[in-house]
């Protein structure tokens, strides 16, 4: 019945680990002389075609190959295509920010793009255990990128600091894999959905659920699982803080989309309350931490749990609603956050020698155009209307009205005033006057940092304007995602016991 | 010309946008900015008379009305459209933009393509927070105007912009997020943005009342901020204070008092009415408190924030007094408070930037060398203390004649007063600034009177004055029409509420 290929399931990863691999071997046989910045188009290019076939998938029947192990359906396009897109971004953001010099910078295009494997395959496995090796491809990647700036002490800090925490929280996850696991006897997704209500040991399936969301809401830096993010957003370059504040959250929040609503949606009345508490914990820690930050990346690492926060108000929704109203948000917030990012990097510079607020004083007036943008990408973080942020917090504050969280959305909505305080001072900083004007000459804008720019303008606008055709995309991922899922043959589960 | 009719509010909105983006795109050279700014203020201003001249005074309802769908789900329609309400004050907002732009000619030196092109992208805002008939549509013009006043404060600020920028945002930013929730409860409740299906939901009474209660209350905070409503106005100083000219035309009063008119008493009818003693007692603390301080202020920035204040009260106290003829004052009010304010704000503006200063101190003896500016300020003075034959006076007689037949003596006899108060500050404005001995500033500095770009303002400005206190008439008949059916909304016949109510569901 299943007649699609397999290995059309898992195009766009295998488009995309042959990129990785291309360029891998590229950079060991070119000489050393030679320039690496190519290897980064080769990496924009596989991305992009990446992109393209996961938009193709879409013609595909709705199904999963590799004896049920991989999905593809609107859902995981939807978030194929996200993934992608940011990556593709940071790519081209890399390609113009990188020191000429730099060392290992095939490596550093490979890792993007292997990365970008784990996570496209985190947001279509439904086999539990490539779940947990999807996580460990895209966790590692990012580890390695945290440090890429080994020369300076808060590089290797980082790291070290992503790397332990991380391991730490994935092994949490497999844990409660391993119990989930033993109180159903499978690890497949739909198989464990249609035994977990009935499960004989009830408190082992409890248990599964709650270690699998203690590591979960690590990778998405809620409260109280942050701690890390803002020491790691400061010590990582901004191209790569640009790329792993976005893509592998979209890719567990896809992954908390599909445990909480495919897996248990049984117990809906235990993780329900769960989030509710996480979500007013993160957006208040964030918020009330980023309005002390003097670093904007500090500053935005704290934002970027708020908005990890404002997410996970739509878990409140019901149904489809909810799942629509967050696959939404992560895109909104992905756009602009990305923005932020590359202002931030060609402001900062590479080295981040200019991230503190003061640094930006007057940069409308040095930078018409950087200054522009970056009121732009701040407007659309503070949730003003026309721009992609309002219609994600729109859609995730009115799905938990409608789920009856009333007093959540007034908690995300009045937290959403305390953040606009922090964006809009760097907002006003970047409108000010500058004191003298012999400040550092901010860089130009390249081409490449250009199209990325723009992506990113284009995204959020759209979000912004007509959000219609994403709204129906995330939609249909939804139907996707709620459909009772019927496994087409039990048998075919390689790890039937 | 029907065509016209069809389309005229969507080129409302879309010419000062155009500019916007028009001014953005254009070299910074010279005063090109200024020019492309000015001739799209004007082109607006243009269409905006259109609406009065093909405006059907008999009919009551909107008009010019366009209803399309914008986001299926959640039901967002760009449903714009004016009826007798909102008719003048988008004249009026399209009147203020070009009287912006020459009050901003040689007062804004540096990044002229910014500044006008966020002036345009404000008037765009405002313009649609006056049109719009959809919740959603009209909140966002609501946000949206938030943020091209906040930047151009911050960057035009003449002591400490940012400061006053970020005073500004918070306090009309942070109460709107209630005011979001608000939007959405009811349409969690019943699956529309949309004003006159909301009226009929909430006339017809499937609503929780006590739930209703905080939901009109959310709307009216949100208001009363941007009014602002004493003791609201924390903001109000300091923006005056730093905000360019032409923006500190715009940023108090008419907004929110046009929304509390649509949106919560148009909305509410009950639970404003609940509402309508405390705010009459606040209106008139508001209307004392503000003269009093004016009285004492020594920079006329100052002054005129709290004379706003002052104004803007009296106007509440004309809307939440609850009666027709007040509520008529009101609206004429806000008219005339526009007018005269744009005059003398173009005028203080002409002052600032000939002698540098604010402080009313430095001040004195202007009269002789600048004889127009003086007369005409002398002039819209005398039309804001509320000379008979100028318009404040019929303005202000209505509203206190309405509140001492209808609402209370006692608040009549002391709104009264707070009128006097600002003749009071007003007249001695006028005395320090012009009359007296000549000041060292004066004597030191040679200003030239106002040039013509000035004068061709300020002079139809004044004809407007003038015209608009002799013969209301003009204008008191389509306010009237725009009072009643505010007025009458809430003894609506529950059957027909019902049938409607019911017709309305029988659509989705």
């Amino acid at each position: 019945m299943n007649t699609v290929p397999d290995i059309y399931r898992i195009l766009p990863e295998v488009i995309l680990t042959l990129t990785g691999v291309l360029v891998m071997l590229l950079d060991a046989t070119i000489p050393l002389i030679w320039p690496r910045r190519p290897l980064g188009w080769v990496a924009a290019f596989g991305t992009v075609a990446a992109l393209w076939t996961s938009l193709w998938q879409l013609s595909l029947p709705m199904g999963t190959g590799y004896y049920n192990t991989i999905e593809t359906s609107p859902f995981t396009v939807f978030f194929h295509v996200l993934i992608c897109g940011i990556v593709l971004v940071s790519l081209l953001l890399s390609l113009d920010t990188l020191p000429e010099n730099s060392h290992h910078q095939g490596e550093y295009y490979a890792l993007i793009v292997f990365g970008a494997v784990g996570m496209c395959l985190l947001t279509g496995a439904v086999e539990l255990l490539l779940v947990f090796i999807a996580l460990e491809i895209s966790s590692i990647a990012t580890y390695i990128l945290a440090c890429y700036r080994k020369e300076t002490p808060r590089g290797p800090e980082a790291a070290i600091k992503y790397f332990l925490l991380g391991s730490f929280a994935t092994s949490f996850l497999l844990y409660g894999v391993a119990l989930l696991f033993g109180a159903t006897g499978t690890t497949q997704i739909y198989e464990i959905a249609a035994k977990v209500a009935t499960a004989p040991n009830h408190l082992l399936v409890v248990a599964a659920l709650g270690l699998m969301l203690v590591g979960i809401l690590f990778k998405v830096s809620a409260a109280p699982f942050q701690v890390w993010t803002p020491d790691v957003y400061e010590g990582s370059p901004s191209p790569v803080v640009a790329l792993m504040s976005t893509a592998p959250k979209a890719a567990a929040f896809a992954l908390l989309l599909r445990v909480v609503h495919e897996i248990f949606p049984s117990l809906h009345a235990l993780w329900a309350p769960l989030l509710w508490v996480v979500a007013v914990l993160s957006m208040t820690v964030g918020n009330l931490a980023a309005l002390r930050q003097k670093n904007v990346k500090r500053m935005l690492a704290y934002s970027s749990i708020a908005h990890a926060g404002y997410l996970l108000t739509a878990f409140a929704g019901l149904g489809t609603s909810g799942i629509t109203a967050a696959s939404f948000y992560i895109a909104a917030y992905a756009a602009m956050n990305v923005g932020v990012f590359a202002v931030v990097t060609l402001v900062g510079g590479y080295e981040d020698k200019r991230v503190m607020i003061d640094d930006f004083r007057g940069l409308i007036y040095r930078s018409p155009l950087l200054g522009g943008l970056l009121i732009f990408f701040l407007v659309s973080l503070v949730g003003i209307p026309f721009t992609g942020g309002f219609f994600g917090k729109f859609y995730a504050f009115s799905t938990a009205v409608g789920g009856g969280a009333i007093w959540l959305a007034i908690i995300g909505l009045l937290n959403s005033g305390v953040a606009a305080g922090y964006y809009l001072r760097l907002l006003l900083v970047a409108a000010q006057k500058p004191e003298d004007d012999s400040r550092i000459a901010v860089p130009q804008v390249g081409v490449a940092v250009g199209a990325g720019l723009l992506l990113a303008v284009a995204a959020t606008l759209v979000l912004g304007i007509a959000p219609n055709d994403v709204l129906r995309a995330a939609e249909a991922g939804a139907h996707t995602l709620q459909a009772p899922q019927t496994c087409p043959s039990p048998m075919g589960n390689i790890l039937q016991p | 010309m029907t065509a016209l009719n069809q389309s005229i509010l969507t080129l409302i909105l879309l010419v000062p946008l155009a500019g916007a983006i028009l001014v953005a795109l254009l070299p910074d050279r010279g005063k090109l900015p200024n020019w492309v700014a000015l001739l799209t203020s004007l082109a607006t201003f243009g269409l905006t008379l259109h609406l009065p001249a093909h405006f059907n005074y008999g009919l009551s309802g909107f008009q010019f009305e366009i209803n399309r769908l914008w986001i299926p789900s959640p039901a967002i329609y760009y449903r714009v459209g004016v009826d007798s309400l909102s008719l003048w004050l988008v004249v009026l907002a399209g009147l203020l933009a070009p009287i912006g732009v020459i009050a901003s000619w040689n007062a804004i030196q540096a990044r002229r393509k910014v500044f006008y092109s966020l002036f345009l992208v404000q008037q765009t805002a405002m313009l649609g927070v006056f049109i719009s008939l959809d919740l959603m549509v009209y909140y966002g013009f609501w946000e949206l105007s938030l943020v091209p006043m906040a930047i151009l404060i911050a960057m035009y600020g003449r002591k400490d912009g940012p400061k006053a920028a970020l005073k500004f945002f918070l306090f009309t930013f942070i109460p709107s997020a209630p005011l979001l929730a608000a939007i959405l409860w009811l349409y969690a409740k019943t699956g529309s943005f949309d004003l006159s299906m909301l009226q009929i939901y909430v006339a017809s009474g499937v609503l929780p009342a006590g739930a209703l209660c905080w939901v009109a209350l959310a709307f009216l905070i949100a208001f009363a901020v941007k009014v602002p409503v004493f003791p609201l106005h924390g903001w109000l100083a300091d923006t005056f204070n730093e905000a360019p000219v032409a923006l500190a035309m715009v940023v108090a009063g008419k907004l929110g008092l046009y929304s509390m008119l649509r949106f919560h008493i148009g909305l509410f009818p009950e639970q404003a009415k609940a509402m309508a003693p405390l705010l009459v007692a606040l209106a008139v603390i508001g209307l004392l408190y503000g003269a009093c301080l004016a009285l004492v202020q020594k920079d006329f920035w100052r002054l005129m924030a709290f004379a706003a204040l002052s104004h803007l009260s009296l106007i509440t106290l004309g809307i939440y007094g609850w009666t027709l003829v007040g509520r008529e004052g009101a609206i004429y009010q806000i008219l005339n408070h526009g007018v005269i304010d744009g005059a003398l704000f173009l005028l203080l503006g002409a002052l600032e930037i000939r002698y540098a200063t604010t402080q009313i101190d430095a001040y004195g003896g202007l009269a002789a060398r600048l004889p127009r500016l003086a007369t005409f300020f002398v002039f819209a003075s005398l039309a804001m203390i509320g000379l008979p034959m100028l318009n404040n006076f019929v303005g202000e007689f209505l509203i206190l004649s309405s509140t001492f037949t209808g609402v209370s003596k006692g608040w009549a006899i002391a709104a009264t007063f707070a009128v006097i108060l600002g003749a009071a500050y007003m007249l001695w404005l006028v005395q320090r600034i012009f009359y007296g001995s000549e000041s060292r500033l004066a004597g030191s500095t040679s200003a030239v009177d106002l040039h013509f770009g000035e004068l061709a303002v300020v002079a139809p400005l004044a004809v407007l004055m003038l015209a608009m206190g002799l013969a209301p008439s003009l204008w008191l008949p389509a306010i009237e029409k725009a009072v009643h059916p505010a007025i009458r909304i809430f003894d609506a016949h529950p059957q027909g509420a019902t049938h409607l109510f019911l017709s309305g569901e029988a659509q989705r």
